[in-house]
């Protein structure tokens, strides 16, 4: 098996007449932290949706070590087990504790014993020191503590890949902190990651490939230095201009 | 900044008080003002009754303690059912109603809510009979059940007791209107819920089954005690094909009697049995605004 893990090619997604991704091609290999950056609306959080399923996309082909997510014997359900997805506004499930929105996917859909899971489970929270408040229920925590909980519930699934979809845009500036912290420390221990991110000095400090997206467009990609430093395209001077 | 808009505060203090006439409803006086208001109102509740033209007649047809009391316990000599016994009949009714139409009201909304190709015909199905079966006066579904299928001489359904076509007109009608309510719960569920469900792989059973329902049922409950408290009160309807329940026992007793005080005793057993329904439904209802206020879930 190559180490090359997601791999999109020719990409193209549509709503209506509106094209949203045009011929975007991407590939993340194992190990390896791609970030996507670009403004509000240039398809950045279409493309993570494209790739765990959640959209059919209307041209071009995704790859999952190898296999194309388009042949029709796919069920997206086991797919999806092999893709932690994280998104902006968290989603944790309210009527469940800390604990058991980290345990419902290994047991509901991974059919593990509740018992082996809750220890997984508690250790995970452990590693973000949530362990304390595991019996709360979500509300009762911080923005940033939740979102660290939604990025752990998906860790509990042992997926080979994370999806992060502007995972810190909904949070309060103080916390954002945190939630980058956590995410630095998965990079470092070698998670696999696409994240769709506004925060530039965290894009270039953990991103070892930055792909910047305009209007549905790849206009650019490469490492942070290349993107950031010596952008080749005035598109993303000008967007790097913008929020700097 | 120009001081034109913003007037100086150094001048004279802005006036705060409220006017004469709502300053006597404040405080101590609001009491005072509550407490007199409830006793006006029950004085001429009470005033109607009494001096009304046929307020005698009235009282001695409708509220007449003798024919209260025969009612309740009915006469055997006379072929009189008493109005107690009859309630019975509508209790074990609507209890059986109530879980019948829980369940298939449940299917039904989760029938048209549901997205796979297969279940296309179903779906169909279901939205044109929450269509029709709300659509028909529930008068009309307990006449047509109650004379029809007998008439279909099948066996299972063809020799039922009246009662019991009246369960089945009532789960009929009441799981058409329970369904919207709960496909108005599912609806209400965020959809990144379902989002976040279906990234970690569960099926689509199991995102129902373990992550809509259950924050859908809490939305779901306070309608949902509404509609069953007009099911308890429809079971009345059921006399219209001649099931003895408390209306019917109460009907044979007026027409003994010529006196109506047992249409009284058969509405205050069910008010007995509503009230508390009621209550606890607007206590519901107020707890959960309680919570909403607050902020929380």
């Amino acid at each position: 098996m190559s180490d090359e893990v997601l791999k999109l090619t020719s990409v193209v997604k549509r709503f209506g007449d509106h094209e949203v991704l045009r011929d975007v091609s991407l590939s993340l290999h194992r190990h390896e932290v791609v970030c996507l950056i670009g403004a509000s609306g240039s398809g950045k959080s279409t493309l993570l949706r494209c790739a765990n399923l959640l959209e059919t996309i209307n041209g071009g082909d995704i790859e999952l070590f190898g296999q194309s997510l388009l042949d029709p014997r796919i069920d997206p359900n086991l797919v999806r087990r092999h893709m932690g997805t994280v998104f902006q506004s968290f989603n944790l499930f309210p009527h469940l504790s800390v604990l058991d929105n980290v345990a419902l996917g290994p047991v509901r859909a991974l059919k593990r014993p509740y018992d082996d899971v809750r220890v997984e489970a508690m250790a995970l929270l452990a590693r973000i020191g949530l362990e304390s408040r595991a019996q709360e229920f979500p509300d009762r925590l911080s923005g940033g503590q939740q979102q660290r909980v939604a990025i752990v519930r998906s860790l509990a699934m042992r997926p080979s890949l994370l999806l992060l979809d502007e995972v810190t845009s909904a949070l309060d500036p103080t916390l954002v902190g945190e939630v980058l912290d956590l995410l630095t420390d998965l990079a470092k221990s070698g998670t696999t990651m696409l994240i769709a991110t506004h925060e530039m000095n965290f894009a270039r400090d953990v991103a070892h490939q930055v792909v910047f997206l305009d209007q549905g467009v790849l206009v650019e990609q490469g490492s942070p230095e290349e993107v950031f430093d010596r952008p080749r395209h005035d598109a993303t001077r000008a967007f790097l201009g913008r929020v700097r | 900044m120009s001081n034109e808009t913003v007037s100086d505060a150094s001048e004279t203090p802005p006036f705060l008080f409220a006017p004469r006439r709502r300053q006597i409803l404040q405080g101590r006086n609001g009491l005072i003002a509550s407490a007199a208001s409830s006793v006006a109102i029950v004085f001429a509740i009470v005033a109607i009754l009494v001096w009304a033209p046929g307020g005698a007649t009235f009282r001695s047809t409708f509220f007449n303690p003798h024919y209260l009391w025969l009612a309740l316990k009915g006469d055997p000599h006379q072929a009189v059912y008493s109005v107690l016994g009859g309630i019975v009949t509508n209790i074990w009714m609507f209890l059986l109603c109530e879980v019948l139409v829980l369940i298939f009201g449940l299917l039904i909304a989760w029938t048209r809510i549901s997205t796979s190709p297969l279940l296309l015909p179903f779906r169909l199905l279901a939205a044109a009979y929450t269509d029709i079966m709300r659509g028909i006066p529930f008068l009309l579904v307990i006449l047509m059940v109650g004379y029809g299928l007998p008439q279909l001489n099948l066996p299972l359904v063809s020799n039922l007791s009246l009662a019991s076509y009246g369960c089945i007109a009532l789960t009929m009608t009441y799981s058409a209107y329970v369904a919207e309510v709960y496909r108005a719960g599912l609806h209400s569920v965020p959809h990144g819920q379902i989002l976040a469900a279906r990234s970690l792989g569960l099926t689509q059973y199991a995102t129902m089954r373990r992550v809509v329902l259950p924050q859908a049922v809490r939305t779901v409950i306070p309608p949902l005690l509404n509609d069953f408290i007009s099911l308890q009160k429809d079971t009345a309807l059921v006399s219209v094909i001649g099931a003895v329940e408390t209306v019917r026992a109460a009907q044979i007793g007026v027409d003994t009697y010529f006196n109506e005080s047992a249409y009284t005793m058969s509405a205050i057993l069910f008010l007995v049995m509503t009230i508390p329904m009621t209550r606890f439904t607007d206590h519901l209802i107020a707890k959960d605004r309680e919570k909403r206020l607050a902020g929380e879930r």
